[in-house]
């Protein structure tokens, strides 16, 4: 049997993969045309491609693809579909071929600088005409037209959104809600026209159907889609009034074995124009085609989303017999509950600035309040979290109950990953992960936070015992809450937090035995067992005498010499006697140690900035200098790395970064829990345009408030991912101060600012301290005849054994 | 058995080694938590480098240990079993002080 499927969106992947998965046997053969040249992707995340990140959905295997060659013409008469290389018969037909964007049909829409936003190509033209201008417009004022909007933004262009209608994101919210949302994104820079429509296009501007006018280098249309129906409505298949591709609740279309899913059907003179319908759709033709009877319901059109960093979500009604809103300016948070008339059954809501409440209520569609109204909606309302009836759904992107939920935990799903593949429940959009973590913990899983076999502790509780209980020896700590003596696990830890607690030079008395090699050594162990070391060159900037004395030093030492990465230079090769040594020239030419070998503030990069660089709007150089040297020597679970750069073109790599510091025309955008490394993440937008002063506090709060809660070796990216509530929880921490925490992490950070010493400088100056710095014990001068060299490219490499 | 000359008792840091060298073979020498000591090869034998007295002193369950700093794999001080992968030891030395000096056991073949 032969399946022909038009259309690789997202809607026609999932039948695919559904299908594939329960025909096991292999009764369909299928066949997807599919008009983009890339393979299937996430559309819903299609923003996320600024940020680099992947959106391909996994290849189903077993089925052939057709990339880059659309349908063309259908014959549902002979059941063949025509492509621009040849004909396909079929015994079944899917269309899944989704929407076009709507382009307002006014002059001047063809002109250069005019685009879509709809696949990844529409966002790679954008991305490469957007350089180095400055303006945008995005009409259309919906869910689609913020997220170009906020794409803009992130190109660095001044953006406006011009909206036909009086508020913004009219299908979802309403008037107050539009309001509120409207303030969070002015807030934000962007200039907000509704109620305003354009009237034509021209050569470097706007025209307004009121005679207003806005200059701009380009213009996105997002004003909403229209149903790809176009190859149907030429075969003849009845089509909707307003468009749509007519089907029955099983998908099956006018013409028989033709059936379509997606935005590109209409049922019941609706057009759904989300993901979620479109795969309920798409399981009611798997299960059809291998012989099921499901039926598509209908769908209800909650969504969730995270606009311009704004939380909106919308669910069931949003006017209804009776009303309960909560309005709060200062956080701007709006919040409504659509209740029946007897006040008793939920039928929808609004919620803007914060939508924690929301995977609860939308469970609660359709069902009696689990409490009263005002308690659900308050945003400190952790009274939301009410244990939910078991057939709520509690995904409703894939329409997973509580009770499969449960029932997958209970036969052996242990985490949340582990949850996901078995259910599918928190794939597509995610909003319902908290949910799944309540639901692991309402049946019993926990996860063992142990750090090892000496502690039963996680990281941050034995941060908080040694804080709270004054203690200052790991004996001590192991002796009260531990057990054996310790291992390369704890120890390092431990160090890593007395040394966080400022006690001083890390390699006095017993902290000495807690550190790894690299900390005991002040240098990083390589494979040999030699030790490279890297001076601490702020900012990247340095003089040419000090370039010299490096060189000097490398030559007379033999030392391998190498450009790290964060603009500092690597010397290997030094075996442990020549350290002090070593560290004696450079600290007398006014070097540092880099603590290039600590899990500590490694370096600030930074670009040329506005000093030298023609684009450079602050200087970049200047503030990662200060930053730099404000934060050396601090101790954290993990390497920290930082960078500075000087405009939006982003020499710097600052938003790979632990933190990141972009200037803007106004201050600095605070971009927080980058990395490179295995996993690489961009860091998130925390804070815009800021003066210098608010912008160190912040960063301060964050590495202390990071440095305190952490796990051990997680980075800050790994940590804002766990954080329960993760970017806006943190700026409630550190920016509200809702814990009232604030004073205490800037209280440390000054300690540790007070107390720091180079620990190279301390080294050197203490004959006591220098003891441990000989080969061997009984023959101090006897080199380690295990460490020998040759030469590559002209420099000492250890000899491969 | 010959006893070689270490380094002064003092010298050593509780919970941490020194390397020596006894009749040319590098030797890495653990003074643990209760002040006894322990002497093992100062050869990690998965690099070949010698790195082992400058590992982390430990214990797993009741054994005292050391965990090599390049890959972290953990040896028993007192048998030199590597309890990562048992099919690999290194040696084991005895160690004794005498008049306030550590000295190491060496055996002629």
């Amino acid at each position: 049997m032969r399946l022909v499927v038009v259309g690789n969106g997202m809607v026609g992947h999932r039948l695919v993969s559904a299908l594939r998965d329960r025909d096991p046997g292999g009764t369909w053969e299928i066949t997807v045309l599919a008009e983009e040249t890339r393979p299937a992707y996430d559309r819903v995340r299609l923003s996320a491609w600024f940020d680099g990140e992947p959106l391909d959905l996994p290849a189903v295997p077993g089925v052939e693809v057709h990339l880059g060659e659309p349908a063309t013409a259908l014959d549902p008469a002979g059941r063949k579909v025509f492509t621009r290389d040849g004909a396909y018969g079929y015994d079944e037909l899917v269309l899944a071929t989704g929407s076009y964007p709507f382009v307002p049909p006014v002059p001047g829409t063809d002109l250069p600088g005019c685009f879509v936003y709809r696949t990844v190509d529409d966002l790679e033209a954008l991305r490469a005409y957007a350089e180095g201008r400055s303006t945008g417009v995005v009409v259309g004022g919906g869910l689609l037209g913020l997220e170009a909007a906020n794409a803009l933004r992130t190109l660095g262009l001044a953006t406006h959104v011009v909206e036909f209608a009086p508020r913004l994101m009219p299908m979802q919210v309403d008037e107050a809600g539009g309001a509120m949302l409207r303030r969070h994104i002015e807030d934000l820079g962007l200039t907000v026209h509704t109620g305003r429509s354009a009237a034509r296009i021209t050569e470097g501007q706007v025209v307004f159907a009121d005679g207003g006018i806005v200059r701009t280098d380009l213009v996105v249309f997002a004003a909403g889609v229209r149903p790809r129906d176009d190859l149907a409505r030429a075969a003849g298949l009845a089509i909707g009034a307003r468009g749509g591709i007519v089907v029955d609740e099983t998908c099956r279309t006018s013409a028989a074995h033709v059936h379509a899913i997606g935005e590109c059907a209409e049922l019941g003179g609706r057009v759904y124009g989300l993901v979620a319908p479109g795969y309920a759709m798409a399981e009611v033709v798997a299960d059809r085609l291998l012989g099921g009877t499901a039926t598509f319901p209908g769908a209800d059109t909650s969504t969730k989303l995270k606009l311009l960093g704004v939380d909106v979500a919308s669910f069931g009604e949003t006017t209804g017999p009776l009303d309960v809103t909560f309005t709060d300016p200062a956080t701007r948070v709006y919040a409504k509950l659509v209740l029946s008339d007897d006040a008793k059954t939920l039928l929808g809501g609004v919620l803007v600035g914060d939508a924690s409440a929301y995977p609860t209520l939308r469970a609660c569609l359709g069902g009696p309040l689990p409490a009263p109204p005002l308690s659900l909606l308050a945003p400190a309302g952790a009274d939301a979290r009410r244990p939910l009836p078991g057939a709520a759904q509690v995904c409703s992107c894939n329409a997973v109950t509580k009770d499969t939920i449960l029932a997958a935990i209970g036969s052996g799903a242990a985490d949340v990953a582990a949850v996901k593949t078995c259910t599918r429940a928190g794939t597509t959009c995610g909003s319902c992960v908290p949910l799944l973590k309540g639901l692991l913990a309402e049946a019993g899983v926990a996860q063992s936070r142990a750090l090892c076999e000496h502690f039963d502790h996680s990281r941050q509780e034995l941060f908080d015992i040694i804080r709270v209980r004054g203690i200052r020896t790991f004996s001590e700590l192991v002796a009260r809450h531990g057990r054996g003596r310790g291992c390369d696990i704890c120890k390092p830890v431990v160090a890593s937090i007395l040394a966080s607690l400022g006690t001083g030079y890390i390699l006095d008395g017993e902290q000495a035995a807690l550190q790894d090699t690299n900390d005991h050594f002040l240098a990083n162990i390589q494979r040999d067992g030699t030790y490279s070391v890297v001076p601490r060159i702020p900012g990247g900037e340095i003089t040419p005498d000090k370039l010299i004395v490096i060189g000097e030093v490398a030559r007379d030492f033999g030392l391998y010499t190498k450009i790290t990465g964060g603009q500092r230079i690597d010397l290997f090769g030094a075996r442990v006697e020549q350290l002090p040594k070593i560290w004696r020239r450079l600290v007398d030419a006014g070097f540092e140690s880099g603590h290039a070998y600590g899990k500590a503030l490694r370096t600030v990069k930074s670009c040329v900035g506005s000093t030298w660089c023609r684009y450079g709007v602050q200087d970049s150089v200047g503030l990662a200098i200060e930053l730099e040297l404000r934060y050396r020597g601090l101790r954290a679970p993990h390497k920290v790395k930082a960078a500075v750069s000087g405009c939006a073109r982003e020499c710097a790599e600052a938003r790979g970064k632990d933190f990141g510091v972009i200037a803007t025309e106004h201050g600095w955008n605070l971009y927080v829990g980058g990395n490179g490394g295995f996993r690489p993440r961009h860091a998130d937008l925390f804070l815009s345009d800021v003066p210098t002063d608010v912008l160190v506090r912040t960063i301060d709060r964050f590495l202390m408030y990071y440095i305190r809660t952490a796990d051990r070796l997680q980075r800050t990216a790994a940590w804002l991912e766990c954080l329960d509530g993760g970017l806006d929880h943190l700026r409630h921490v550190i920016v509200d101060d809702a814990l009232g925490l604030c004073a205490e992490l800037d209280a440390a950070m000054a300690a540790h600012v007070e107390s720091y010493v180079d620990e190279w400088r301390s080294t050197v100056d203490d004959a006591d301290r220098l003891e441990r710095f000989v080969s061997f014990v009984n023959a101090p001068d006897a080199p380690d005849p295990s460490i020998s060299f040759g030469v590559e490219r002209g420099q000492r490499v250890p000899v491969a054994r | 058995m010959n006893w070689i000359l270490v380094c002064p008792y003092r010298r050593l840091q509780p919970e941490r080694g020194v390397a020596a060298l006894v009749e040319d073979e590098p030797v890495a020498v653990f003074r643990l938590h209760d002040g006894t000591l322990r002497a093992i090869g100062n050869v990690d034998p998965f690099t070949g480098a010698s790195v082992l007295s400058r590992g982390i002193v430990g214990t797993r369950g009741d054994a005292p240990t050391v965990a090599s700093p390049l890959h972290k794999q953990v040896y028993d001080l007192g048998t030199g079993v590597c309890l990562d992968a048992p099919e690999v030891r290194v040696p084991t030395y005895p160690v004794r002080v005498r008049n306030g000096l550590v000295e190491v056991g060496w055996a002629p073949c």
